[in-house]
């Protein structure tokens, strides 16, 4: 069969299955005060249309920030004013300022998931079909299946179209981000991935494979010819794009500072709820959240996430090809895991950021490069063995499609829960 | 005949991922036909086997046979453990979660029956050259036609009903004629005809095949019929099978002395030739043209405006309406129509039967004659012609190509079954997936020999998508939407009128040439 009508099937069953999910309830569904992750974005979509930008991030009368405050960076918050726009014209209800909490209508379900196809079909699916078709090596009809398994992969639709993010539109960017720096185009590989950071910090776990892999890329070109040129293209490109994003916030330091601690909120912890990583795990032989300040707990989590992603990172600097880069991206023994390690230990952590991990993996689990090396073993297994987790999800999770083991942690007991960090 | 299976695994995988999909859409939209199914297990569940014909504290009283009612019965036990409340009869309208689980559940498990018919058809299937490509056997090609169907998919899945079950049994008994195993086969008729009788449309077919077929046991050696070798013992061991299965399922209400009140039932003639929204068949064309010269008459003064049924036929109501400028038509006027449109086939197949293809051809072709011109016709009941055509698809190119038009045309006449907003999506992805796939997998079976559509076809195909666009986006958005909210329904039902009657004439085309040049050979 044609590759064309491989790769469009494997698309429409792709989109069939994330909008067969959506059905679903979401995250937070009939439970008030705080709902969940759906009513905090639609809540920001309150926010970014009727206050001025300056105001986003603070907290004002008009804008309690404990009230599913605005946590990612600057990107998220336009993209909710996108919407928010589109969600105007087809009903004023949904973002009425301070009338519109806890709005709940099937009609609004519709467009809050019709949000996230849209987002979905705009950057994750081509950028998936593009890496699939271009950076992947075997017959057509391993591309294709190496194609469907990561549309089907069950943690992202879950988390997306069930429980309701926009991972897909973070995940997609970086994916760009990849696809620029495969085929050569790395200034707008780095455009890219800036902007998947300018829209959700937690893409930080990519960026120094990135940075490595680009600053080795422009040593080897020679640092005083080509390779400078390079650097300072790739410098400009990512400067432009980032003082672009937060350009409304740049005109007073207090506004860019307060957007910083908002995305970077470490004043909450190691880490929250049940996670799986090293600290929650350590946490019950060592109870390190009692033994250690709020500070020290910061030091040491960084300073052990620095040394977990060093290695692999000196090695990409050493040896930049576009092979190593994948492998830092995803992370491979005997190299450190490089994300894994920024899953593992980095402060705060919520299980989303899994799904970041195992998309690098999955994608380079069935790559055929992969030939004499250990081959990397099936990412939902990975997930089950690192996501036990305690209670059952609650009622608000799909029933169906829980192939993978890989699924989202629950949004938590308690009626004062503060919202996910950074997920 | 069959293929040897080095790697069996893709049917199973083909059954799971079908079958897990179904489960992702427990919580989409269902029809009243849910009520419909509830009521029925609440009907046969809490009340004793005398009243269930009889019940009417809903609308949707038991018009199924009694056969199908003993299959609610047994999934009311079932239903025990799930929730008591659907059980009560007057629990009208009740949809608890718990419910909707069962219910969906209960459709995708019944569908077991129907992948177990996949295989046996699947095995039947004649491959000339066993092609090393997984993707280019006709066996997986015929597998996902018919476990991926589009049609049986939303009907059953999201409309809601029990289709797959019932065509479960169906295509058995088709599988069981193909290799001759004759007895089960006309077992496995009977069956589903007790389940759905709507199988009706079909029995000539088996009928005149079984009786040219088994019960005159050998032919002459120019293929003309042997009278001297009628074989009493194989008639009266069929009669046995058919008539053992009719009396278990009617027998009790036979003894009861219900029999008229069944029947009622199931043949509810004071329902309109057509139904609220036209079947794409005959009578959809015959309706839009006495509409249209009724129009032309009053321009032309020919007619009387008062003399005019009002807003006949359109109105969406289902009662008997008079037509205006063409003979109205009566059921048995409808039946005769029907017979006369089968009679060829069934000539055809009693003159000179060539075995298990040309009975298959003469179902497909007897069940298209029905859906053509019989009495108040729902859209679904294409799907009768569309599946077993399937098996001819896989291994005729002319098949192919027919089958094409119809079950694309067909599957695109279902469109108006799911209405809302939130299915649409699901709707026209499902429907691009399997249109894709069924032109892409017939061409490459039939790769070298030619096109399998006439470019006229390709651009009527193409026209579908104009005539969606047109009703589903444009029109909701015009102001004819309020005054004449018919519209899109007509268009489709017309447009597919079209293509469905230009694939049963092909079909006849076909089996009369193929005829024809059998004779020239012969001579």
């Amino acid at each position: 069969m044609e590759t064309f009508t491989l790769v469009s099937m494997s698309i429409l069953l792709g989109v069939l299955v994330r909008w067969g999910v959506s059905f679903n309830s979401y995250s937070g569904a009939g439970k008030p005060p705080m709902f969940g992750d759906y009513e905090a974005q639609r809540h920001w979509q309150e926010v970014t249309y009727n206050l001025p930008i300056q105001e986003w991030y603070f907290n004002t009368t008009d804008n309690d920030l404990n009230y599913w405050g605005l946590d990612y960076p600057p990107l998220t918050a336009f993209h909710s004013l996108l919407c928010a726009h589109v969600a105007k014209l087809i009903n004023p209800e949904w973002v009425k300022l301070l009338g519109s909490r806890g709005y709940e209508s099937p009609a609004h379900k519709l467009f809050m998931r019709a949000t996230v196809l849209a987002a979905d079909l705009l950057v994750y699916i081509p950028a998936v079909v593009l890496y699939c078709c271009n950076l992947t090596n075997g017959s057509t009809n391993k591309k294709v299946g190496t194609l469907l398994c990561i549309l089907l992969y069950p943690g992202l639709i879950l988390i997306d179209y069930g429980h309701f993010q926009y991972n897909g539109l973070s995940l997609g960017l970086t994916l760009w981000g990849v696809l620029g720096l495969g085929l050569g185009w790395d200034a707008l590989g780095s455009l890219a991935f800036s902007l998947a950071l300018n829209y959700k910090q937690m893409e930080l776990y990519h960026a120094l494979p990135f940075f490595c892999y680009l600053l080795g890329k422009c040593a080897r070109q020679g640092l005083t010819g080509r390779g400078l040129f390079s650097l300072v293209k790739i410098a400009v490109t990512v400067l432009v794009t980032f003082a672009l994003c937060w350009l409304p916030f740049l005109s007073n330091p207090e506004q860019a500072l307060q957007v910083l601690r908002r995305i970077f909120p470490v004043a909450r912890g190691l880490f929250e709820d049940k996670v799986a990583n090293a600290w929650c795990s350590l946490n019950v032989l060592i109870k390190i959240r009692s033994i250690l300040s709020s500070d020290s707990q910061f030091y040491l989590s960084f300073t052990v996430t620095l040394l977990a992603i060093t290695p692999s990172s000196l090695k990409l600097l050493k040896t930049p090809t576009f092979w190593q880069f994948k492998l830092a991206l995803a992370g491979l023994p005997p190299a450190q895991r490089s994300a894994l390690g920024g899953h593992l230990l980095p402060p705060g952590l919520h299980v989303q950021h899994v799904a970041v991990a195992t998309e690098g993996r999955l994608a380079d689990a069935l790559c055929s490069d992969l030939a004499g090396l250990p081959r990397l073993q099936h990412p939902p297994a990975v997930c089950a063995g690192a996501l036990h987790r305690g209670p059952a999800p609650a009622g608000g999770l799909p029933q169906a499609g829980r192939v993978a083991a890989c699924m989202p942690a629950p949004s938590g007991p308690g009626p004062h829960h503060p919202p996910e960090v950074l997920h | 005949m069959a293929a040897p299976a080095e790697s069996s695994g893709w049917f199973p995988a083909l059954a799971i991922a079908v079958s897990l999909l179904k489960c992702l859409f427990i919580n989409a939209y269902h029809s009243t036909d849910f009520e419909v199914h509830r009521n029925w297990l609440a009907i046969t569940h809490s009340l004793p086997v005398s009243r269930w014909y009889y019940e009417n504290t809903s609308e949707w009283t038991l018009d199924y046979p009694p056969l199908f009612a003993w299959f609610e019965y047994g999934l009311s036990q079932a239903a025990v453990h799930f929730d008591r409340g659907m059980l009560v009869v007057a629990n009208l309208n009740y949809a608890s979660p718990a419910t909707i689980l069962f219910q969906r559940l209960s459709v995708v498990f019944a569908d077991l029956v129907f992948i177990y018919a996949v295989k046996e058809c699947c095995t039947t299937v004649r491959e000339e050259k066993a092609a090393k490509d997984l993707l280019r056997r006709p066996c997986f090609v015929l597998a996902v036609l018919l476990l991926w169907n589009f049609g049986l998919f939303i009907v059953d899945h999201i409309h809601f009903q029990y289709n797959g079950f019932l065509f479960g049994f169906l295509l058995l008994s088709v599988a069981r004629h193909l290799q001759a195993r004759h007895l089960e086969g006309a077992l496995w008729f009977s069956i589903v005809l007790n389940l759905k009788h709507i199988n009706l449309y079909v029995a000539p077919a088996y009928g005149i095949y079984l009786l040219r077929c088994f019960c005159f046991a050998q032919d002459n050696p120019d293929g003309s019929l042997r009278w001297r070798s009628f074989s009493p013992v194989r008639f009266v061991s069929l009669g046995a099978v058919v008539l053992s299965v009719t009396a278990a399922s009617f027998g009790p209400f036979v003894a009861m002395g219900q029999l008229p009140q069944v029947l009622s039932r199931l043949f509810p003639f004071k329902r309109g030739l057509c139904h609220a929204y036209w079947a794409p068949n005959f009578w959809a064309l015959y309706n839009v043209l006495d509409k249209a010269l009724s129009v032309l008459g009053v321009r032309l003064g020919l007619l009387d405006v008062a003399g005019l049924p009002k807003a006949s036929m359109t109105g969406g109501l289902v009662q008997e309406f008079q037509h205006a400028v063409l003979p109205s038509v009566h059921p048995p006027a409808a039946l005769l129509c029907t017979l006369l449109a089968m009679l060829p086939a069934l000539w055809c197949v009693w003159r000179r039967p060539c075995g298990g293809r040309c009975f298959l051809r003469c179902l497909v072709q007897c069940a298209l004659a029905s859906f053509m011109f019989s009495w108040h016709v729902h859209e679904k009941a294409v799907l009768l012609a569309v599946l077993p055509l399937s098996i001819l698809a896989v291994e005729s190119r002319r098949d192919a190509g027919i089958f094409l038009m119809l079950a694309t045309t067909g599957h695109y006449s279902l469109f108006p079954l799911l209405f809302t907003p939130a299915e649409f999506p699901i709707k026209v992805l499902l429907m691009l997936l399997f249109t894709m796939y069924s032109f892409s997998a017939l061409r490459n079976l039939f790769s070298g020999e030619g096109s399998l559509l006439h470019p006229l076809e390709a651009v009527y195909l193409l026209g579908l998508v104009a005539v969606e666009v047109v009703c589903e986006v444009v029109f909701p958005l015009s102001p004819w939407q309020r005054t004449l909210p018919f519209v899109p329904l007509l268009v489709t039902s017309v447009y597919c009128a079209l293509g469905v009657s230009y694939s049963f004439v092909r079909l006849y085309v076909s089996l009369l040439t193929q005829e024809v040049t059998e004779k020239a050979k012969r001579l």
